[in-house]
């Protein structure tokens, strides 16, 4: 907490604050992502700006108590804009004893535990590999911590709705949050409404929640008096005016894929298999076949792939969703697509490590697999999205990419931006702009890979339109008829003109700019995907320090825009953080031979602000 | 590429493209396209909506030699691509053509997905017991102790039999024939392009190159009436020079028997009746081996039910019958939302 002023209120004493870090954490059955999710909803109706992070266990029914089985949720709000979901909590909920032990290392110093005792039995402890209670010795002294027995004092608060003991203790998560709200000041009521038309069919479950938040509420009241807590508020944020809702990446991105067939005019067909993290878009997209939305759960990534490229060929928009190890499976098919030249989207929610890996931990660790990772020279385009809501944007652009230069498009996402929520002015769909698509019909002349002369993209015949009858596959073919050529000269020319038609989006493109800071100067931060949020707020902390640095964003990771060497020739130093060990780094360096620098971190976790702050630092004040 | 309006009537020859053919002289192969574009003028199949999916083999090359749509695309994935050919487009006439190294090596995954799925395209499996295109290795359906480049000393992995293991993925019409018999293969392709979901049809392809004659001991001049027994629905299961062989149940056990008509006091009235309904007896029928039986052939099973592109298809159109108009800022919308002024 930043923010010192001290502002009376009529009662109690509240204590403004600039922005606040809270992370719920508690078992999986606890309802840790409901009771986050609850939080953010009244968050965004406060006016606050806000970033959100579940981190869900990555086994399915992990045995109650086990440190592995602990589900979290952080939320990071404040009164001024908001990019990360906040490096440390200044508030840790511990609804039993796994939850406080893998999660305690994160909190600030000082800052707050709300701890559930009645969940800190003999045998949790063990369970979580506690020897003693750390809430009954000063393990826990440099943090001031609320113990209060939760269970006991939720099964009070719905003793009259008639709930079984197991009901009534499922209420726990509702006494915290209001709990919570009361020491942030929040309103209760939307969190009512949402219960109420949740449990219509059961009133006396709504009921039992509502009690249990009034109760954790008036707990925080009496707390006030008798432990001298500190209670908090903070102000609206300004935020541009409109209609907004929170989004996480993975409905962003769902809603762009349909709003990119839509601009296109094509139907949407999208085929995937299984994977963490990228299935929500499978799941969420099979929900709405009202927009013509065909999906396919194929039996694996190659059939997802391929019945993409034969749907894209039929003349739908093909897509395909993956992570690290199913693109790996795909890139053959991938191959197909650009030597055939039809429009694919192949996105990529992108999850940590070699091989299985840290299926539910985030990196961005495929960026050579995107733009190198196939055999021969096979250049697509690629581009990564760099917050949940920017999902939206990309998908559409990938969509308008694919069909105008008859190429797969490799979309980037990952992990933490497609579960990760923010707060999304919701676009106006009929505003966006829209490139429909039009299919060769004219036999005049016809073969398949005639090309546009501006773009170099090759006609789009499909099969059903008579007299353009052909035949296309993946072997080599001639530049003037589309039959098959094995001619020396004829490979030569049409490799050139492939990668001469992915070039030339770079025209087509934004040309690059400064996200944060001047054209040219000391130092800039270039990154990519979703470390945008850390790399922007570590660079308005060091320039309000006055130090000489800017940020510098790169949506379009290939083709780069054209203008983009001559504006990084102008920084006297270059840093490039990413989660991986220096992949867009080579990839500037080898294009525009500079010298620069990496500042790389792969733990599964997302940067932390002081983290880009410090190496920063580091660099320019040695 | 045709470019005139076609004639009233197309013959075999407007089916056939302007490419040089570039298997192998004597190659089964060219029997196969010319049975295929027979049959297409047969049908009066309309170029423009027919589409010819291959994987990669000499099998594969097949899509080029037809004027017809075609997209040869990578070793062992048609299936899958024409899957999403027929769900992006279900007017679309689809007709995968694959061979047995592209079909049950590395594509088996994606023959037994579409099967059982019942994706409403015909697959044509060319099976010539070997890898061609690669210069004749042994293949999964190559018998055992097959001589090869990779297995001098004579294969020792048990091939796979391509009906019964279509069968076993759950196909509703599995068929076999032979890439010689220009009646008999033009009548079974015709038969798969009619029938509605997955057709299988195993073709029996000479190979004359790495595997000459693996199938000249029922399909020769001479030897084929007695070593091929032609399935017809709803007719007893009789072959032989004579018409006087035919298959029976054997008395007291869940196998099948030869048996001659006229000895031993065995009429015609013993022998199996062809059921192409039922599926154990195909199940039978595909398995039986020479020499102790004859190779059956024709329309083994059929047995239609719904396709998967058709139940697809209806589950979206029921959705937007309900839904009325799809409106994306509607569901952008929906949910909780806040105005900020
Ligand atoms: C991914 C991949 N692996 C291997 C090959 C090499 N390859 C091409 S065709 C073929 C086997 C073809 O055998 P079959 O499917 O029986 O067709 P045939 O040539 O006998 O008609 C192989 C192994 C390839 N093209 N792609
Ligand atoms: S190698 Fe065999 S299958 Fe291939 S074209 Fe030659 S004869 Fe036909
Ligand atoms: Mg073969």
């Amino acid at each position: 907490m930043v923010g010192t002023a001290a502002v009376a209120m009529e009662e109690p004493l509240r204590e403004e604050v600039e922005d606040v870090v809270i992370r719920f954490a508690g078992d999986s059955g606890d309802g840790i992502q409901i009771t986050g999710g609850q939080f953010t909803q009244t968050t965004a109706l406060a006016g606050n700006d806000l970033a959100t992070f579940p981190d869900f266990p990555a086994e399915i029914r992990a045995p109650a108590g086990t440190t592995f089985g602990v589900s979290a949720f952080q939320i990071h709000f404040g009164s001024r804009d908001i990019k990360t979901a906040g490096d440390a909590p200044d508030v840790l909920v511990a609804l039993n004893p796994a939850a406080l032990k893998v999660n305690l290392g994160d909190l600030r110093d000082g800052g707050l535990i709300v701890a559930d005792t009645g969940a800190f039995t003999d045998r949790n402890l063990k369970k979580a590999g506690f020897d003693q209670n750390p809430l009954d010795n000063d393990s826990l002294a440099n943090y001031r911590v609320v113990a209060i027995d939760v269970s006991k004092n939720t099964l009070e608060a719905v003793k009259d709705e008639g709930l079984s003991q197991k009901e009534a203790l499922r209420c726990k998560n509702m006494w915290t949050l209001g709990l919570v709200y009361w020491l942030y000041d929040r309103d209760r009521k939307p969190t009512f409404d949402w219960l109420t038309g949740k449990f219509k069919s059961r009133p006396e479950i709504a009921n039992a929640n509502i009690a249990a938040v009034n109760a954790g509420h008036a707990f925080g009241e009496t707390m006030e008096v008798s432990d001298g807590g500190v209670a908090y508020t903070v102000s609206a944020a300004e935020i541009d005016p409109g209609l907004y809702r929170t989004v996480t990446g993975i409905e962003a991105l769902s809603w762009g894929l349909i709003a990119g067939s839509q601009s296109t005019q094509l139907d949407l067909f999208f085929a995937g298999y299984p994977i963490t993290p990228a299935s929500s878009v499978l799941h969420t997209l099979s929900r709405l076949k009202e927009f013509g939305v065909i999906t396919f759960q194929a039996e694996d990534e190659i059939a997802a792939v391929c019945s993409a490229i034969g749907a894209s060929y039929a003349g739908n928009l093909g897509v395909t969703a993956s992570s690290g190890p199913g693109i790996a499976l795909k890139t053959e098919a991938i191959g197909l697509a650009i030597s055939v030249e039809l429009p694919l989207v192949v996105i990529n929610v992108q999850r940590a490590g070699p091989s299985t890996g840290m299926p539910t931990k985030t990196e961005q660790s495929d960026l050579h697999q995107a733009v190198y990772g196939r055999n021969a020279d096979s250049p697509l385009a690629v581009i990564a999205a760099k917050s949940p809501a920017d999902c939206f944007e990309v998908a559409i652009e990938a969509a308008r990419i694919a069909t105008k230069y008859m190429t797969p498009v490799m979309l980037l996402a990952d992990g933490y931006l497609a579960n990760a929520s923010e707060p999304w002015r919701i676009p106006d769909a009929t505003a966006i702009e829209s490139n429909p698509v039009s299919f060769h019909t004219d036999p005049d002349e016809f073969h398949p890979f005639l090309r546009d002369e501006t773009t170099l993209s090759r006609a789009w015949a499909v099969p059903g339109t008579p007299g353009l009858e052909h035949r296309i596959g993946g072997i080599e073919k001639s530049y003037s008829t589309g039959n098959i050529s094995y001619e020396p000269e004829n490979h030569q020319k049409m490799t050139d003109t492939r990668r001469a038609k992915i070039d030339g989006i770079a025209k087509d493109i934004p040309d690059q700019t400064v996200e944060l800071g001047s054209q040219g100067g000391k130092m800039a931060l270039v990154g990519w995907g979703s470390t945008f949020g850390p790399i922007n707020r570590a660079v308005q902390i060091l320039r309000a320090d006055g130090h000489d640095v800017s940020h510098i964003h790169i949506r379009h990771i290939w083709p780069l825009p054209a203008n983009l060497e001559s504006l990084l020739g102008g920084y006297e130093q270059i840093l490039v953080p990413e989660m991986n060990t220096g992949q867009l780094l080579t990839v500037l360096r080898s294009e525009y031979l500079l010298p620069a620098e990496g500042l790389n971190k792969v733990s599964g976790q997302p940067f932390k602000v002081a983290e880009i702050v410090d190496a920063v630092r580091s660099r320019l004040e040695k | 590429m045709n470019v005139q309006t076609p004639p009233e009537k197309l013959t075999a020859k407007d089916y056939a493209s302007d490419q040089e053919v570039r298997w192998c002289p004597g190659c089964g192969d060219y029997a196969i396209v010319r049975a295929m574009q027979k049959t297409l003028a047969e049908l009066q199949s309309p170029p423009e909506k027919t589409v010819f999916v291959s994987g990669i083999g000499c099998a594969a090359r097949f899509p080029y030699y037809m004027a017809t749509y075609g997209f040869h695309t990578i070793h062992g994935r048609a299936a899958s691509l024409a899957t999403g050919v027929k769900l992006a487009n279900p007017d679309l006439d689809v007709w995968v053509i694959s061979g047995d190294g592209d079909s049950l090596s590395i594509g088996g995954n994606h023959l037994m997905h579409v099967l059982r799925r019942n994706v409403n395209l015909q697959y044509i499996l060319f099976n010539n017991e070997i890898y061609g295109l690669t210069k004749g290795q042994y293949s999964p359906t190559s018998r055992l102790g097959t001589r090869s480049p990779s297995t001098p000393l004579g294969s020792v992995d048990a091939p796979v039999n391509p009906a019964s293991f279509a069968l076993g993925c759950g196909a509703k019409f599995v068929a076999r024939s032979i890439d010689s018999s220009q009646k008999h293969l033009p009548e079974v392709f015709t038969r798969a392009h009619t029938h509605q979901g997955a057709s299988f049809v195993e073709v029996f392809q000479n190979c004359i190159v790495y595997n000459d004659g693996v199938y000249s001991s029922f399909t020769e001049k001479g030897v084929a009436e007695d070593n091929q027994l032609i399935v017809e629905h709803g007719k007893p299961l009789v072959f032989g020079k004579e018409r006087d062989k035919g298959i029976r149940l054997k008395p007291g056990a869940m196998e099948l028997e030869v048996v001659t008509i006229g000895k031993n006091g065995v009429t015609v009235g013993d022998v199996l009746v062809h059921d192409e309904t039922n599926k154990l007896a195909a199940t039978l029928l595909v398995e039986m081996e020479r020499p102790a039986f004859p190779v059956a052939i024709g329309v083994l099973y059929c047995n239609p039910s719904e396709t998967y592109d058709g139940a697809v298809r209806n589950q979206v159109e029921l959705a937007q019958s309900k839904g009325g108009k799809p409106d994306l800022n509607a569901l952008m919308r929906s949910g909780p939302t806040w105005t900020v002024d």
